[in-house]
């Protein structure tokens, strides 16, 4: 077995380098595409609900409904129409102009003084289950608030007996793009290393450039180190664009540590691109190899990381998937790194497991790289 | 006069069978490989399988760490009712402030609550007893969820300490809520028909983006150039097979919709096939356009992602419309996959009318017949 | 050099077992019909494929245990370009030189020397996508010899290239020979294997000849024979000559034909003008193999003779191709007649693939007119271009559909209908004997049975017109006169052809000529016509390809004198 030539190994990589400058649509996926989404991170796409359309349906006018009415209208939360016309409302319930609708009945202070139970109704659109959840839930919260109110107004010397004091670490007004701008790396990594290599590889079989590399010395592991190195430089280079972005137009906080962001990056980056050169190992056809990545890479990464939907929120046998993938372990720490600062118990695990991940494609693919045809 | 309309029949029975021919060329182009068939049917079904379930906002299963220092009975009390509530799955109790502190650090736990000494003796006094409230921010929108479950419960017990109190509060006012179209608020209704559109335009427009792309590497294209089909033939025999595919996968995602998942299915099923059509039809010119521009079939591949991410992400499907900014909302109007699933959700669960349906297909026409202008244009002046 | 092979079979057997060793310091010939097992080999003796039974030693190494010492000693040329076109001419060198532990002064040498050889020094900063193929096959040698290989392995080099690029390659490899290296040359050229030292001629994974050329040739000694015929008789002639039994092989040679009698063949007086000539390989080739195709070409024989029409089949008027600065095509002007076959010679890069795209509408001149039947290909309606055929050098079929599907895709896209349709398709499955191969995917076909496919799909609704480019390129000699058979038929029944070719065997059949160079006609003609003009005391009988290469450098020399002028 002869010697790892370096020589052989950088005039591979700077072929391969300068493949990536020159084809446009790598620098769109690697710069662009990372830009768009930033944009869509921090200033459109949020998690946070505000001023959700509710109509609100008056059978009752006395004081006692206007107070709860003027409860709803307090809140951030809603954008009340007050209504006393039924039918209207529902129409635009049904329509979509409006998530739900709350109906003070009639005769809803009689019943209250008279101590009777009073429900009150609210119809919600189920076609839209996450705001109709939302509605639900502060309905009831501004509802339930207003009724202890009512009580403490009536009775000056009673106290509540228990007072929360939410604080929130981290994140104190709860900005969803301080979650989502971090976690929207591990999407573009997994974009530049798994999907970006596959293909790389995929077009070198199809246009034949790989059977005159095959003939030549270079050594099958030269080769793959020398399709590592420039998409994982690429990966980086695309990650510390999108960590400058964050922090500074976005106002993002970092408070862990750069050199953590850059191991874990680094980690996830392996097992990124071993995945890719994976999936390259088993197909040479392009549409394939994008149709693989796309399912071993982009999804998990978009939906199984935790980075938009809860994972312990998951039905347990998809739990146990996202275990599997590497992105999990990379959202966790990324949101840690830019939130909360290092977290050893988070990191050193995660990294861990990213690399054990990493080395099983990477081996994987390295045994499966033969310089052969066949 | 007649001869002359028998002439024009004839032609057009000429130019019919010619692009006939090309449709069934693509599609077999596309399904004759084992590979490639696998590749494009199968994904879809798992992708609904997985995404439906793993897609939702809701925060179930929820891990809560309490550290109290309090052993009074109010204090219990409370912790058991969390513990009886459906949405908290563990409740881990710590003894010392650190441990707790760490397990939101490591987010074993997203919230935890503090109990102080005195807890229970302010409450027995009539007096107020402040409760701490960590939450963990990393997960902010789970957070902001887990809050509104405790501050429901912890208002109840609040009334309900006031009454043993002998205070007079008027009785908790419940709440009896109605789900139109989805009694249950169940995500699998909402989910799944959008995945059905989600997943058909990813598959219209793969599709579309390789088929031009494609010929070009491999030569063909030229063949087809000089064959007597017109440029706009040629277009639609492109267009023609990734609708065609699609329109099949989502009735294939729909019948598991309904089998499956038990989604109920109220509407039109013409309806929503014409609109699907309109959809599929503004999608196409989309993958068209992307082909046109491209060189290769790597560029036509990552050109359909740098669209398909974004218009994912503002599509209402991840993260609701109405919580973007207001300036950016009408933007989303451009986007197809919007109005469609608006159409989508409405034939599956509301039985939407077709005026309604209309109100929504309309915009979609426009931005299909703006799509494939701007792709035939590109497709012409690609050929000089 | 000690060279043992035993190949065993693989699936359906693409090498049989056999045994043979190539000499050292030689230019041995790999020659066979298609798919007989030519690029299998190359691919074993590089060590990209694992033979299933037995070894193969170069120079002493095991290709199976010790490839990474054979690569360092072996030069490789795929038969598909394999050299990145994004990349420059010089960054193609540099990661090649690299790759072979080339540095410094010696690497710096090494390139000038190639790139003086391959003359391809003022290119050096063009992408190799942008190279015409004959320097794109130069750079690929260049690369290939860069680690001054010991044994140097050619998969079919010279496919596409023009005759003077062919012969600037040859020069250059017979000169790394006179240096010591040993080169295994795969082709389906049989003029290079009749120059090369020794030859294996496979068929089928068998080897069925091994040995000098000159010892296969002898086999037809005094069996060969040239004929003049009236030029526009020669088809006719050719196809009454093949129907001989005595005949093994017949093709045109501008207003001669060429002639191979079978073994107990004797020249009767009633064929006394006929004057014996020397063998060539290409005749031993055909004989050994079992002889060419009988004349007849059952396809044309069914096609119904075409109505004379009062316009030209083809006019070109003052055609004009600009690419930005770079004029492509200048100023062409030509027509052909109904029932001609009118080739387009010259060298790669020269303006013959701009001319024949805008003749059959796939590029818009920058000036003038390509007009088939009358008709504006690039305006006209589809009615214009369904009078046309194409066939393509790449043999453009779809490759992941089947033969059926071709077909059907084919005669759909030219609006055959109904009963008619079904018809054709059952007429072309019988005539091009595919039935065989019905369901299995054209791309995995034997390229004999590509091409025919192609041709198939370009006959069946019968064109008036029909555009070859580079038919027959990398097709061996059997099915090559297979294919000139066909389309000798189809001239008779009046269809007009329209050809561009580097192969001069093909460009022998044509009968007129526009020999293409800088954008120019530089020449138009009969082939006799054109030999003719070039004919000196030194070059007293000579060939086309003579003919090409004095043509170019009579241009050449003019454009010198032009620009002395300056």
């Amino acid at each position: 077995m002869s010697q790892f030539s370096f020589q052989r190994f950088f005039a591979y990589l700077q072929k391969e380098g300068k493949q990536i400058l020159r084809d446009p649509s790598t620098i769109l996926i690697a710069f662009v595409l990372p830009l768009i989404m930033i944009f869509i991170f921090g200033y459109g796409v949020s998690l946070d609900a505000d001023k959700v359309p509710l109509g609100l349906l008056l059978e009752d006018t006395s004081p006692t409904a206007r107070s709860l009415e003027n409860a709803f209208l307090g809140t951030h939360y809603f954008n009340v129409t007050t209504s006393y016309d039924r039918l209207a409302l529902e129409e635009a319930l049904t329509g979509g102009q409006l998530r739900g609708i709350v109906t003070i009945p009639q005769n809803f202070s009689q019943n209250l003084l008279r101590g009777t139970v009073v429900p009150l109704q609210v119809l919600l659109d189920g076609s839209e289950p996450n705001t109709a959840r939302f509605v639900l839930n502060y309905a009831q919260g501004v509802v339930s608030n207003w009724g202890l109110q009512q009580a403490l107004e009536g009775n000056p010397s009673t106290i509540l007996p228990i007072i929360a004091e939410p604080r929130v670490w981290f994140n104190e007004d709860l900005k969803s793009r301080y979650v989502l701008l971090p976690g929207s790396i591990a999407i573009i990594m997994s974009l530049i290393g798994t999907l970006l290599t596959a293909l790389v590889v995929a077009r070198e079989w199809e246009r034949g450039t790989m059977e005159a590399m095959m003939a030549t010395p270079l050594r099958i592991q030269e080769m793959l180190l020398a399709k590592l190195v420039p998409y994982f430089l690429l990966g980086l280079g695309s990650m510390a664009l999108c960590v400058m972005l964050s922090t500074t137009l976005f106002d993002v906080p970092f408070r862990g540590s750069y050199l953590i962001l850059l191991l874990s990056t680094s980690a996830f980056l392996l097992a990124a691109l071993g995945l890719g050169l994976l999936i390259s190992s088993t197909t040479r056809n392009q549409l394939v190899a994008s149709q693989i990545s796309i399912m071993t890479g982009f999804l998990p990464a978009f939906v199984l990381s935790g980075f938009i939907f809860e994972i312990s929120s998951m039905p347990w046998s998809i739990q146990a998937l996202t275990y599997l993938f590497p992105p999990r372990y990379f959202v966790s720490i990324l949101q840690s790194s830019f939130l909360s600062g290092t977290i050893w118990e988070i990191v050193l695990p995660d990294i861990l497991i990213m690399l054990l991940i990493a080395c099983f494609f990477l081996g994987i693919s390295a045994l499966k790289s033969v310089k052969r045809l066949d | 006069m007649i001869k002359k309309l028998a002439l024009r029949f004839q032609e057009f029975q000429t130019i019919r069978l010619r692009i006939k021919a090309l449709i069934i060329k693509e599609i077999l182009a596309v399904l004759r490989d084992k590979k490639s068939r696998f590749m494009l049917i199968l994904p879809p079904l798992i992708q609904l399988i997985i995404l439906s379930h793993a897609a939702t906002l809701d925060v179930t299963n929820i891990s809560l760490a309490v550290y109290n220092q309090d052993s009074g009975w109010y204090s219990h009390e409370l912790v058991q009712r969390i513990k009886g509530s459906p949405y908290f799955l563990h409740v881990y109790e710590f003894k010392n402030p650190q441990e707790a502190k760490r397990a939101i650090d490591t987010q074993k736990v997203i919230v935890s609550l503090n109990f102080q000494p005195n807890f229970s003796r302010l409450i027995a006094a009539g007096q107020s007893a402040p409760l701490q409230v960590v939450l963990d921010g990393r997960k902010s929108n789970a957070s902001q969820i887990v809050l509104g479950y405790l501050t429901l419960i912890l208002q109840e017990f609040n009334v309900d300490i006031l009454q043993y109190q002998g205070v007079e509060v008027v009785h908790p006012i419940d709440i009896e809520f109605r789900s139109f179209f989805n009694p249950n608020i169940d995500y699998i209704y909402f989910t799944v028909p959008s995945l059905v559109a989600i997943l058909s335009m990813m598959l219209a427009l793969t599709l579309t983006s390789l088929s031009v792309s494609r010929e070009r590497e491999s030569g063909t294209f030229d063949q087809l150039l000089v064959s007597p089909l017109q440029p706009w033939q040629i277009l639609i025999g492109k267009m023609m097979p990734a609708m065609i595919i699609s329109i099949v996968e989502s009735t294939l995602l729909m019948i598991l919709a309904v089998l499956l998942f038990s989604v109920p299915f109220k509407g039109s099923l013409v309806l929503l096939y014409v609109s699907m059509i309109v959809f599929l039809f503004s999608i196409v010119g989309i993958g068209l356009f992307i082909s046109s521009i491209s060189h290769t079939q790597q560029q036509s591949i990552l050109g359909s992602f740098v669209f398909m991410t974004p218009v994912m992400l503002l599509s209402g499907y991840a993260t609701p419309i109405e919580n973007m900014p207001t300036w950016l909302q009408p933007f989303t109007n451009l986007l197809p996959i919007k109005h469609f699933f608006i159409i989508i959700k409405g034939i599956f669960l509301k039985n939407m009318p077709a005026s309604e349906v209309w109100l929504h297909t309309w915009p979609m026409a426009l931005i299909a017949l703006f799509t494939l202008s701007v792709a035939g244009w590109m497709f012409k002046r690609r050929l000089e | 050099m000690n060279l043992t092979k035993n190949f065993p079979g693989r699936e359906r057997p693409a090498l049989d077992v056999f045994t043979a060793s190539i000499r050292k310091g030689i230019i041995t010939g790999l020659v066979g019909p298609d798919g007989a097992g030519k690029t299998t080999l190359i691919r074993l003796i590089a060590g990209l494929l694992l033979p299933t039974q037995g070894h193969i030693h170069v120079l002493g190494l095991d290709t199976k245990t010790e490839t990474n010492s054979l690569h360092e000693i072996t030069g490789y040329m795929p038969q598909k370009f394999g050299l990145y076109e994004d990349l420059t001419v010089i960054e193609n060198l540099n990661l090649y030189a690299s790759l072979h532990s080339l540095k410094g002064q010696e690497k710096e040498a090494t390139f000038d020397r190639m790139l003086t050889f391959t003359s391809l020094k003022p290119f050096i900063h063009r992408l190799a996508a942008n190279l015409s193929g004959g320097m794109k096959q130069k750079l690929g040698l260049a690369c290939a010899l860069l680690g001054q290989p010991q044994v140097l392995l050619l998969d079919e080099p010279s496919v596409g290239v023009d005759p003077l690029s062919r012969r600037e390659l040859w020069k250059m490899v017979q000169d790394l020979v006179h240096q010591g290296i040993t080169v295994i040359w795969s082709t389906s050229y049989l003029d290079e294997a009749d120059k090369c030292q020794e030859v294996l001629l496979l068929n089928e994974g068998k080897l069925l000849f091994y040995g000098p050329p000159q010892e296969l040739t002898h086999r037809v000694k005094g069996r060969v024979f040239q004929v003049s015929v009236p030029l526009h008789e020669r088809r006719r002639a050719l196809k009454q000559l093949l129907a001989r039994p005595d005949i093994i092989d017949g093709v045109i040679q501008g207003n001669k034909i060429r002639l191979v009698g079978s073994p107990s063949f004797f020249l009767s007086p009633t064929d006394s003008h006929w004057q014996p000539t020397q063998p060539r390989f290409e005749d031993a080739f055909v004989d050994i193999l079992g002889g060419g195709t009988k004349g007849k070409s059952a396809l044309a024989e069914k096609m119904p003779l075409k109505r004379i029409r009062e316009v030209e089949p083809i006019q070109a008027e003052q055609l004009t191709k600009q690419f930005g600065h770079f004029i492509a095509a200048n100023n062409i002007s030509f027509i052909i007649k109904r029932g001609e076959i009118f080739g387009l010679l010259g060298p790669n890069g020269a303006g013959k693939s701009t001319i024949f795209k805008m003749l059959c509408g796939l590029l818009q001149p920058t000036k003038g007119r390509a007009l088939v039947s009358g008709l504006d290909l690039k305006t006209a309606s589809s009615k214009a271009r369904s009078r046309i055929g194409y066939m393509a050098q790449k043999f453009s079929l779809y490759s992941d559909l089947s033969v059926k599907e071709n077909l059907d895709f084919f005669s759909g896209a030219y609006g055959l209908q109904g009963k008619n349709r079904q018809e054709k398709i059952d007429q072309m499955i019988t005539l091009f004997d595919l039935s065989f191969y019905l369901n299995n995917n054209a791309g995995l076909l034997p390229l004999g049975y590509k091409q025919r496919l192609s041709l198939a799909c370009a006959v069946m609704h019968e064109p008036d017109v029909l555009f070859l480019d580079e038919p027959t390129s990398g097709v061996d000699p059997l099915t090559r006169r297979e294919f000139w058979t066909h389309i000798n038929g189809m001239v008779e029944k009046g269809v007009t052809i329209m050809v561009t070719t580097h192969f001069m065997e093909e460009a022998e059949y044509c009968d007129r000529i526009a020999f293409i160079y800088g954008g120019l006609n530089i020449a138009t003609g009969t082939p006799d016509d054109l030999k003719e003009s070039v004919k000196t005391k030194d070059l007293l009988d000579p060939t086309l390809e003579d003919t090409f290469i004095a043509l170019i450098e009579r241009s050449d020399a003019l454009q010198r004198q032009y620009e002395g002028q300056q």
